[in-house]
């Protein structure tokens, strides 16, 4: 089984990212779960949501205490300590920036917000962040995140955010 | 330019992702709930939001505007109204249903007892809650259970797939017995949790479940009165009916999740409780709701054998004195507290097993109120206590 | 374990302004800034929904001064300011 932790602010999708990943993973074949920290919302507040990706099915309802992978939407996050808390050493940390970090994990930066301001006019970085978590890890393919893009948005925010998705995903593919 | 694959295996996996999609969908728990009360086809659905049942009520809203749910939707001005407005369609003879949490059934808490009196077989969703103060708006049992008194059939369940087919059982089972039901989901960890669901067909659910016909109604040209005064050489017996009711309400659980199974493939246990892994155990846990599936996942590492209580009310007392038989040592988890006393599920449980011969030791947790996550860790160490078979009541 | 007289007795809060402490100024991907432009009408401070603006006498001229520390880049002042001298700048 395959735990992952994102981290990002309210409004950012942090816990829309994990139900995209969760149904395309899904959709791939894989049973899945999605859950968000279940926090006190508030647009700006740092909040957590988690995903599990596994071959057998997933019926554990606890928090991820232990991620293999911590996906950060926001850069100016990653000073907060909960970042690396529970990381094993061989643990990969996705984060959106535009430079490097000194991470004591394996560390992968991209620029998800110059892309995201690109592609959709607009800082909202989750999908590009799932475009990167498909590249760098090959866990899930490409097809699959589109597919449940054009299910979960409608005409012109699902063509931006598949535009969005596939170039983060051919920037970081195999790095 | 589209990086990846080649277009001929692209197309492969499309077909690969068209089929599994067609047989399970990733959806949220409050989304599966509103997908099978769509799929039987109440009347009547007043609705009053409260977190963490609003992901539910909002997609039934979302339904009717599309069209595609046709029932009348009452917005109601608070909860002790909508479950009102639910005795008022209901006495009327049509399918009602709402949902609520928290609060929102702490308010409806008269009107319960009204609608159990009345035998209106309203269904109802709790998307499990605590109750303030201090203010808290995450998961835990007390909300449901503290009602437990009400005359209401209780379920309890485990995860969103059963979330799904246990409400599509339940308005069979409260429209048989003439008994109020409440299907209770933990909040967030179910209603909030997106997870693989597998949605019945529309012909399935109508052969299931046919169409409504209510034994008695009222009816303008053909006038009754309901809820009329009883005095106290009647009161009890109209009580004693209620518990009549509920007491053959197992059998009615029981052939209804068989039947069930024989459209869905899907069953849980008896339909009252679920024993896991208990063969040859001399050590269990028993437990309510999704907790269950934590517990689930450690009981062969651990050696211990599950006893899922799916039915709180009726109390399925037989049923667990004969899954005990052979066990040394019971732990009780659960969600909710009798203050002054101690968890109502251990309360009844060791009740049941008093007279047995076997009389094994029962040990209680209370954990995971207000949202405290139940870890792995605190698992195992609640498995060890168990078999440790030590007695007493523990805050987890 | 739980233990009991880890918190307060009834969750009473007994210390006020405490939300004071939680700086939310971390919150924003941009930031609003105040220009040459600025006329101190004050437009901005009344709209401010986090009561981050006042306008203050700088070097003998009235202008609008945002405190960073509580400033969540709602962005609001920008949309508000009649002369158009708040500018919104992408947040380091």
């Amino acid at each position: 089984m395959i735990e992952i932790r994102a981290h990002g602010r309210g409004g950012q999708g942090a816990v829309t990212a994990m139900e995209i990943l969760a149904k395309a993973a899904g959709l791939d074949g894989k049973y899945t779960q999605a859950f968000p920290n279940f926090g006190v919302e508030r647009r700006g507040a740092p909040v957590r949501a988690f995903c599990r990706i596994s071959d057998e099915p997933i019926t554990i309802r606890s928090q991820v205490y232990e991620p293999d992978y911590v996906i950060v939407l926001d850069p100016s996050l990653s000073n907060l300590p909960e970042i690396s808390s529970g990381l094993k050493q061989d643990s990969v940390i996705l984060i959106n920036s535009n430079n490097s970090h000194n991470f004591k994990e394996k560390t992968y930066h991209f620029d998800a917000t110059t892309l995201a301001l690109d592609v959709l006019g607009k800082d909202i970085v989750n999908t590009a962040m799932l475009g990167v978590f498909a590249g760098v890890t090959g866990l899930v393919p490409l097809e699959p995140i589109l597919s449940v893009l054009d299910e979960r948005f409608n005409g012109k925010v699902a063509e931006l955010n598949k535009q969005l998705v596939e170039r983060a995903y051919n920037e970081t593919r195999g790095e | 330019m589209r990086g990846g694959m080649p277009a001929e295996s692209r197309k492969e996996r499309k077909g690969e992702i068209m089929k599994k999609k067609e047989a399970k969908k990733i959806m949220s728990g409050a989304h599966a709930v509103a997908e099978a009360v769509r799929l039987c086809r109440p009347d009547v659905i007043p609705m009053y939001p409260i977190t963490p049942q609003t992901k539910i009520s909002e997609t039934i809203a979302e339904m009717s505007a599309d069209g595609s749910l046709d029932a009348e939707i009452i917005r109601v001005e608070s909860e002790q109204s909508a479950i009102s407005a639910c005795v008022g369609a209901s006495a009327m003879g049509v399918r009602t249903y709402t949902a609520t949490a928290s609060q929102g059934i702490a308010l409806m808490h008269e009107i319960l007892f009204i609608a159990s009196g009345l035998r209106l077989p309203i269904v109802m969703g709790v998307a499990n809650r605590s109750l303030s103060a201090p203010i808290n708006i995450w998961n835990d049992q007390q909300d449901s259970v503290s009602q437990r008194d009400a005359g209401w059939i209780q379920l309890y369940v485990e995860n969103a797939q059963e979330a799904f087919d246990t409400h599509v059982q339940t308005f069979k089972i409260a429209e048989e017995t003439r008994l109020p039901t409440m299907v209770c989901l933990d909040g967030y960890l179910i209603s909030h949790t997106y997870e693989p669901v597998n949605i019945l067909d529309a012909s399935s659910v109508s052969r299931f479940l046919p169409r409504y016909k209510p034994k008695v109604s009222l009816n303008p040209s053909n006038p009754i009165a309901m809820g009329t005064l009883a005095t106290p050489e009647h009161f009890m017996e109209f009580k004693k009916q209620q518990q009549e009711a509920m007491e053959n309400a197992t059998g009615v659980i029981k052939r209804v999740n068989r039947e069930y199974a024989s459209v869905s493939e899907r069953s849980y246990g008896n339909g009252l409780i679920e024993t896991t892994n208990l063969d040859g155990k001399e050590h269990a846990i028993i437990t309510m709701g999704s907790v269950a599936g934590t517990a689930r996942s450690m009981l062969e590492k651990e050696g211990i054998g599950m006893i899922r209580v799916k039915a709180m009310r009726p109390f399925p007392k037989e049923d667990i004195i004969k899954a005990c038989q052979n066990i040394r040592s019971v732990g009780v988890l659960e969600k909710d507290v009798s203050l002054g006393s101690e968890g109502s599920l251990y309360t009844e449980v060791r009740s049941a097993l008093y007279n047995t011969g076997s009389k094994p030791k029962v040990l209680g947790f209370i954990a995971g109120l207000g949202g405290k996550d139940i870890t792995l860790d605190d698992m195992k160490n609640i498995m060890k206590k168990i078999k440790s078979e030590k007695e007493n009541v523990s805050w987890v | 374990m739980v233990n009991s007289n880890s918190v307060s007795e009834a969750a009473v809060a007994g210390e006020p302004g405490s939300s004071k402490k939680n700086k939310t100024g971390s919150w924003r991907t941009f930031r609003p800034v105040v220009t040459d432009k600025c006329k101190g009408c004050k437009i901005c401070e009344w709209y401010c929904p986090e009561g981050a603006i006042k306008v203050k006498e700088v070097n003998g001229k009235k202008t609008a001064v945002i405190d960073y520390d509580y400033c969540k880049g709602c962005m609001i002042c920008v949309e508000e300011c009649p002369q158009k001298a708040v500018k919104k700048e992408r947040e380091r």
